[in-house]
């Protein structure tokens, strides 16, 4: 894809919002067919810039040039018109209506005054043939549909007016590996046809898969632009962070640190895993690598008992103990950061404190709730920056919403802590934070398990690494293995049947 | 970060708790100066006394609802559970005319809490939505009544039975602002206690909750346990005030969800304070009591009421959305 000319521009663009500057004179451009990425920690502005350009924020400053002719938006359906499409982090599709119905939500062709379902339903079949994506017809209802298939409905809807330029936020951040895959072959064939797009994620590797330039941002500035081709990772960080990627994995543990046997799992089994056999041990992290769907985050639910094992014998501290329920689990000293924070890790319109202190209150076997001084001092330890205990969790930023949660948890003293995803939807600076307290954590003589879809997190934290395939642990590999080697044991089936798997190639 | 709060924390719970329900303890004040505008003697002791007896029943049917809605669901058994209530104490002295007061208080207090047990158990256990389980609860209290008593109760309470809802003690205190402060004062630190504070998580986001440890299906069934209590501790006061009836709970049910919107009170759960409640069971007679000095017709009640409740929960959308608004404009870089 060559960046010719230039099809839009944003110049100069600041805004406040209640005297509070969030964009200072950013300016950026792109050209018809070119991917511009658009990367920054949680903060910098990504969001509310490309809100702008979407008319859903009037600048205070500033200029929206579109094919030589300038904008002032101050409405989304005038962006819209103009042919500038977004798609947010949450859809906006009616679940109870078919795909074709969501296509042509407001803007239904009509025949004699009535909706002509038929012209609706054979423009939503040609829209879909033309981004090439096939499994969705236009008359399944949007319910019925995945959360991959969902976005490919939402970006099917922008294109049935006509966009030239599509925004992305956040695209792949819901998507399993093998669908971001697909996702990434979208991407690529909406470019090839002329259009173009501006892709916001925090995963710097398909940055540098989709991308032609790379636009970072930062407190609300623009830092730099650079063709993709001409830059790499390191440079990017920097910019984002100003900070050495080499900074980013704590040492691991030295053989010393390891101590007992905190968690065994013998012949575990339920309907998605089968002959689990595995040992946590006091001061290690071990890390649960495998494709979505092998099996990954059912092992953690299993552990704790939020999806318990059926068959096999468990044990927790030296006794047997095979959890069916979170709340045993829970007072065998295990804890679970779940992958979905939003719905499962906090509650979300109660306080810091509320949130912080709700493991303690509900489970007294745990020791009871702590007094107010030692909260502030958990608090303060996994580095929480909020305005006050009192705040209410859903104005946190994830990475901060990460750390209520891990400081629910820390108030139990657990022995096991299992994390699942433990950075998802978490800014780069908040990540090493959280990282750097979970190596700390091991080394005070929890067990750790992490899963986690990122194989670069997963290898620079773990000290062995159990890599799962089909509901089984495929094999173990020791600290620092390559992801090469990972991927191989992740997309060998053990059980010998090579036709269940169909995601082979596709992990991200 | 946090830590200059945690010195002043007491004073800022007081100040946030009361925060949330701003508007109805403003609303109060509004009301309770405007009746002594309108009726110069209504602060004399005695006379205010008495409004607080009348408003006590309410308050304490209100403090119960609150515990059921903070959690997520609904009560709409508590009016029929006022009568019912009133129905079998007049019963039963009517077989036992020497029955001990105390032990029929205790006896009726039991009987709601039996009735709260159902009610919860049938919402936890078969999933049967609270809404549907108390219209059916509701309708099953009022059809026993009107069976047992063929529509038209006979018979008299005992002076004892009706000291606690018209009495007084210690010369002037009504007994039954009494009973409403100690209900009150166990609602409050109910709200304070772990236990208080895993209902609130429950009822915000229940999925959260149980993965914390939270036992959501009991903490709801204790709910209800408290709601039927309330209920029942208020038809030993209604039956003490004024007597036996039929109807003497009727309509109670939208009285006590009135006053917990009043109150500020998001319907869902997660979200409000049980003191902003019991404020709104007082405005709510508050406003009552104005009306009928004003000399509208005592039928315009339910209108009056039926208009706060819409009034109630549209002004707190309309607020909650523009505040929301600001939020994300002022935090508008960091969700990305």
């Amino acid at each position: 894809m060559q960046a010719t000319q230039t099809m839009l521009a944003m110049r100069g663009v600041s805004k406040s919002f209640l005297g509070v500057r969030v964009l200072h004179g950013v300016s950026l451009d792109l050209a018809a067919g070119e991917v511009h990425a658009l990367v920054g920690e949680n903060g910098a502005g990504k969001s509310t810039l490309m809100k702008v350009l979407a008319g859903e924020h009037v600048p205070d400053e500033g200029s929206i040039v579109l094919d030589g002719t300038e904008h002032a938006f101050s409405h989304p359906a005038q962006a819209q018109t103009a042919g500038i499409g977004i798609i947010h982090q949450e859809f906006a599709l009616l679940a109870h209506r078919t795909v074709a119905e969501n296509v042509f939500l407001g803007r239904e062709p009509t025949r004699h005054g009535l909706v002509d379902r038929r012209a609706m339903e054979a423009r939503t079949a040609e829209l879909l043939a033309d981004a090439g994506v096939s499994g969705i017809t236009p008359r399944t209802y949007v319910r019925d549909l995945s959360v991959a298939r969902q976005q490919t409905v939402e970006i099917v809807k922008a294109l049935a007016s006509d966009v030239r330029v599509l925004v992305m936020d956040e695209p792949t951040a819901p998507l399993a590996d093998h669908e971001a895959g697909l996702l990434h072959d979208l991407v690529r064939r909406l470019a090839a046809r002329g259009l173009g797009i501006l892709y916001i994620s925090h995963r710097l590797r398909e940055v540098f898969e989709l991308s032609q330039r790379i636009t970072v941002l930062k407190d609300g500035r623009h830092v730099t632009t650079a063709h993709t081709a001409d830059t790499d990772t390191d440079q990017v960080v920097r910019a984002m962070v100003g900070r050495e990627l080499s900074a980013y994995y704590p040492p691991r543990a030295h053989p010393d640190d390891i101590g007992e046997v905190r968690l065994t799992v013998t012949g575990g089994g339920n309907d998605r895993l089968r002959g689990i056999d595995l040992a946590l041990r006091a001061g290690e992290i071990t890390g649960i690598a495998g494709l979505e769907g092998s099996g990954r985050t059912s092992l953690a639910r299993a552990l704790f008992g939020a999806a318990p094992f059926t068959g096999g014998t468990m044990t927790v501290g030296g006794n047997a103990l095979r959890p069916r329920t979170p709340r045993q689990a829970i007072r065998a000293g295990i804890a679970l950061v779940t992958e979905d924070r939003k719905a499962e890790g906090l509650a979300l319109r109660q306080s810091v404190r509320d949130n912080a202190l709700l493991v303690t209150r509900a489970v007294p076997a745990r020791g009871g709730p702590p007094a107010a001084r030692e909260l502030t001092a958990l608090l303060e330890r996994v580095r929480l920056q909020a305005r006050g205990e009192d705040q209410e969790t859903r104005y946190l930023s994830g990475g901060n919403q990460q750390k209520v949660v891990i400081a629910k948890w820390l108030a139990a003293r657990p022995r096991v802590l299992l994390f699942d995803e433990p950075t998802r939807g978490v800014d780069v600076g908040a990540k090493a934070a959280i990282h750097t307290l979970v190596r700390e954590l091991a080394r005070e003589g929890i067990a750790v398990l992490i899963v986690s879809s990122e194989l670069p997190e997963l290898i620079g934290m773990s000290d062995r690494i159990l890599v799962m395939s089909e509901g089984r642990i495929a094999g173990e590999l020791s600290a620092g293995a390559a992801e090469e080697d990972v991927m191989r044991l992740a997309t060998t089936a053990p059980s010998g049947d090579p036709s269940a798997l169909s995601g082979k190639d596709s992990l991200a | 970060m946090s830590s200059q709060t945690t010195t002043a924390a007491p004073y800022r719970r007081v100040a946030r708790s009361l925060g949330a329900g701003a508007p109805v303890f403003a609303l109060l004040v509004v009301l309770l100066v405007a009746l002594a505008a309108t009726d110069p003697g209504f602060y004399e002791p005695d006379r205010f006394l008495a409004f607080v007896k009348r408003a006590a029943p309410l308050v304490i049917l209100a403090a119960g609802q609150y515990l059921v809605i903070v959690c997520g669901e609904f009560d709409l058994s508590v009016g029929a559970i006022v009568t019912a209530g009133v129905v079998a104490a007049v019963e039963i002295y009517g077989s036992f005319p020497n029955a001990p007061w105390p032990l029929i208080t205790a006896g009726l207090l039991l009987a709601g809490a039996v009735t709260g047990l159902v009610s919860g158990l049938v919402t936890t256990r078969l999933r049967v939505p609270s809404f549907i389980t108390t219209l059916g609860m509701m309708l099953i209290l009022e059809g026993a009544v009107f069976f047992w008593t063929g529509g038209s109760p006979h018979g008299q309470l005992s002076e004892g039975f009706r000291q606690l809802g018209r009495g007084t003690a210690m010369g002037r205190l009504p007994w039954a602002v009494l009973a409403c402060l100690v209900a009150g004062c166990v609602a409050v630190l109910l709200m304070r206690s772990d236990f208080g504070r895993t209902l609130i998580a429950t009822g915000d986001s229940e999925r959260a909750a149980a993965l914390a440890g939270v036992r959501v299906h009991r903490a709801r069934v204790i709910a209800f346990v408290l709601s039927g209590t309330a209920a029942a501790l208020a038809a030993v006061l209604v039956g003490g005030f004024s007597g036996v009836s039929a109807q003497a709970g009727r309509g109670y049910e939208f009285e006590a969800i009135t006053a917990v919107v009043l109150g500020g009170v998001v319907l869902g759960g997660g979200r409000g304070s049980v003191v902003a409640a019991m404020a709104g069971a007082f405005s709510l007679q508050a406003l009552f009591t104005l009306l009928n000095l004003q000399g509208v017709s005592g039928a315009l009640e339910s209108t009056v009421q039926g208009v706060i409740v819409i009034a109630a929960v549209g002004l707190g959308a309309a607020d909650w959305s523009r505040l929301r608004r600001r939020r994300t404009h002022s935090s508008g870089g960091r969700p990305s």
